[in-house]
């Protein structure tokens, strides 16, 4: 039986091979709470990609060209793969995916908060791939240096399509804003509507965030929310500019000083709100969530059933 | 057949390709993110890529034999229900996921028979199309028959939903080995397929799939008929309404 001062010892240990930046990897001796936060992160991380097949997949029947709707096809199932190499980084944690599925379908685990807003028109879809994942790939940039070994390498393969997935959006808004002016009206119109959600993104500002300070000691998280933000906003600046569209912030202005723009406040009321169940689409997702999970429920049970008779049947050949 | 009534044989030939693709990859894709798990949402949204790059391929060629300014798009988004050639068995709503997988099943035992001996056509563009996408359905084909082995031979219900899906697909297959005048013109020109060809072997190796499945093969004692005259089932006005929705809304638009 391990004494406190044990503990002590390995947790020492542990904190000084974070410092040293070695990777945290599944056999290795971790700190509960550690485990815990990983889960939490990384679960959320894998139910977002999943649930956010739903407002894309809203318009997969409708893309309005062959070539986008085959584009359109192959971001969603990239999506879907990322759901699936996420799960399985935080099955090495011990939780295997189904409880995953039912914490999320219980309503204790959360995904992103961004997929809670309804799409609209087909400039959704690109608002969608260039603000959104281009939020994402910001925050998924920092986290190829997470602690965890597995959570880490998996975003390296998840950064990489991802970046497709941004330029596949402002593709769309590249077509849109140089089309007819009902489409760059679309274009101005999805742009207003999903930057500030984007921004949102990011989380909290860093002194009301729950569990930043120890995800950072922990080096989780490598880089905190609003650092995040900024370069996010830094960034989408010049592509706002080159679509020709108005932004969506009156008080963007550069600062010379700080060498970042300043930016007008997020109203976190919405974003608040729309976490506490208060979006247009939260209980629409879930529902979806579970009705296709119950729809499949013969589906798995007749996998299960079919592999027991084959076995069976093997043993009686044997 | 003079040239010029050849290459409008052939135009009308590569629609029905076209239409038989888009149909079915739009009906597949609605499957994404309503599969029973994560894996098959994949997998899914896999097999419908594959039927909308198909569409692209064919629709793509009928484009190039028209040289009238018409695209891919414009076959796809400004064609009517009537004016559609697919085989009925493709616009039918997916249905539950036995449904699906039966259908699929087939689909791509048909199709398998079908692209190998269109791979050897006369027409080059053809046998290119048909040679990369036998290659995806014979892919397809592992998984609907490995799916309808699992469904079939698993549980009671899913056993009952299978046969049922079955049952009720049948009918449509009918119409999958009776080439018309068009069809029947191409074949004899080394052009285009004779279906009624492949029958006997479409029908002994679904016959040995659903006998390792413990499933029933259903009597010939229905038929319903009309795809490639463009008299359609109800479905396919319903799918296209969405599918067309948002191009026909913003004419002339590039996206």
């Amino acid at each position: 039986m391990k004494t406190s001062a044990d503990e002590q010892e390995l947790e020492r240990r542990f904190q000084q091979r974070i410092e040293d930046e070695q990777k945290i990897e599944p056999k290795d001796w971790m700190p509960a709470a550690y485990r815990k936060n990983l889960i939490r992160q990384i679960s959320q991380h894998a139910h977002s990609e999943v649930i956010g097949m739903q407002p894309e997949g809203n318009f997969l029947t409708r893309a309005p060209s062959l070539r986008r709707k085959a584009v359109l096809l192959s971001k969603i199932q990239d999506e879907a793969g990322h759901g699936l190499y996420l799960y399985s980084a935080a099955e090495t944690l011990g939780t295997p995916r189904s409880e995953l599925i039912a914490a999320l379908q219980a309503g204790e685990a959360k995904y992103a908060s961004i997929f809670n807003y309804p799409t609209q028109t087909w400039g959704d879809v690109g608002a969608i791939g260039w603000l959104v994942d281009g939020a994402a790939i910001v925050n998924q940039i920092s986290l190829q240096r997470t602690s965890y070994g597995p959570y880490a390498r998996g975003m390296v393969r998840i950064c990489k399509e991802e970046s497709f997935h941004q330029r596949q959006g402002y593709e769309i808004m590249i077509a849109l804003a140089h089309g007819s002016a009902e489409q760059r009206e679309m274009a101005q119109d999805s742009l207003n509507r999903f930057y500030w959600p984007a921004l949102m993104m990011f989380g909290p500002h860093d002194r009301e965030s729950a569990h930043s300070a120890r995800s950072m000691q922990w080096k989780i998280k490598r880089e905190t929310n609003d650092d995040l933000r900024q370069k996010f906003i830094d960034q989408t600046v010049p592509q706002i500019a080159f679509l020709g569209l108005e932004h969506p912030d009156s008080g963007i202005r550069w600062n010379e000083e700080r060498q970042h723009y300043d930016h007008g406040e997020i109203d976190w009321n919405e974003f608040y709100a729309v976490i506490n169940g208060n979006g247009h689409c939260n209980r629409q997702r879930m529902e979806h969530h579970i009705r296709a999970h119950e729809e499949g429920a013969w589906v798995r049970d007749a996998i299960a059933a079919h592999r027991e008779k084959r076995g069976g049947r093997k043993q009686q050949v044997a | 057949m003079n040239d010029d009534d050849s290459k409008q044989a052939t135009l009308a030939y590569a629609l029905r390709l076209g239409d038989d693709s888009l149909v079915l990859g739009q009906r597949i894709s609605e499957w994404v993110s309503n599969a029973p798990f994560l894996e098959e949402d994949i997998a899914c949204g896999n097999v419908a890529l594959d039927y909308i790059g198909r569409a692209r391929l064919y629709y793509g060629y009928a484009a190039e034999l028209a040289a009238d300014g018409r695209d891919e798009d414009d076959f796809a988004y400004l064609r009517s229900a009537r004016e559609f050639r697919n085989y009925l068995i493709y616009e039918l709503p997916r249905g539950d996921f036995a449904f699906t997988q039966v259908r699929q099943l087939l689909v791509d035992l048909f199709n398998t028979g079908y692209l190998a001996a269109l791979a050897g056509s006369r027409d080059a563009t053809l046998a290119a199309i048909a040679a990369k996408a036998i290659k995806e359905t014979r892919y397809h084909l592992r998984r609907s028959r490995e799916w309808v082995l699992r469904l079939g031979d698993g549980t009671g219900e899913s056993h009952r939903r299978t046969q049922k899906a079955l049952d009720d697909l049948w009918g449509y297959t009918h119409e999958l080995f009776e080439p018309d005048a068009l069809e029947l013109r191409l074949a004899a020109a080394g052009t285009g397929v004779d279906t009624a060809a492949l029958k006997p072997e479409w029908k002994r190796a679904l016959a040995a799939v659903l006998n390792e499945a413990t499933l029933s093969l259903p009597a010939d004692d229905w038929a319903v008929r009309g795809g490639r005259t463009g008299y359609h089932t109800e479905n396919l006005g319903h799918l296209l309404t969405q599918l067309q929705s948002i191009h026909r809304a913003y004419p002339g638009c590039r996206w």
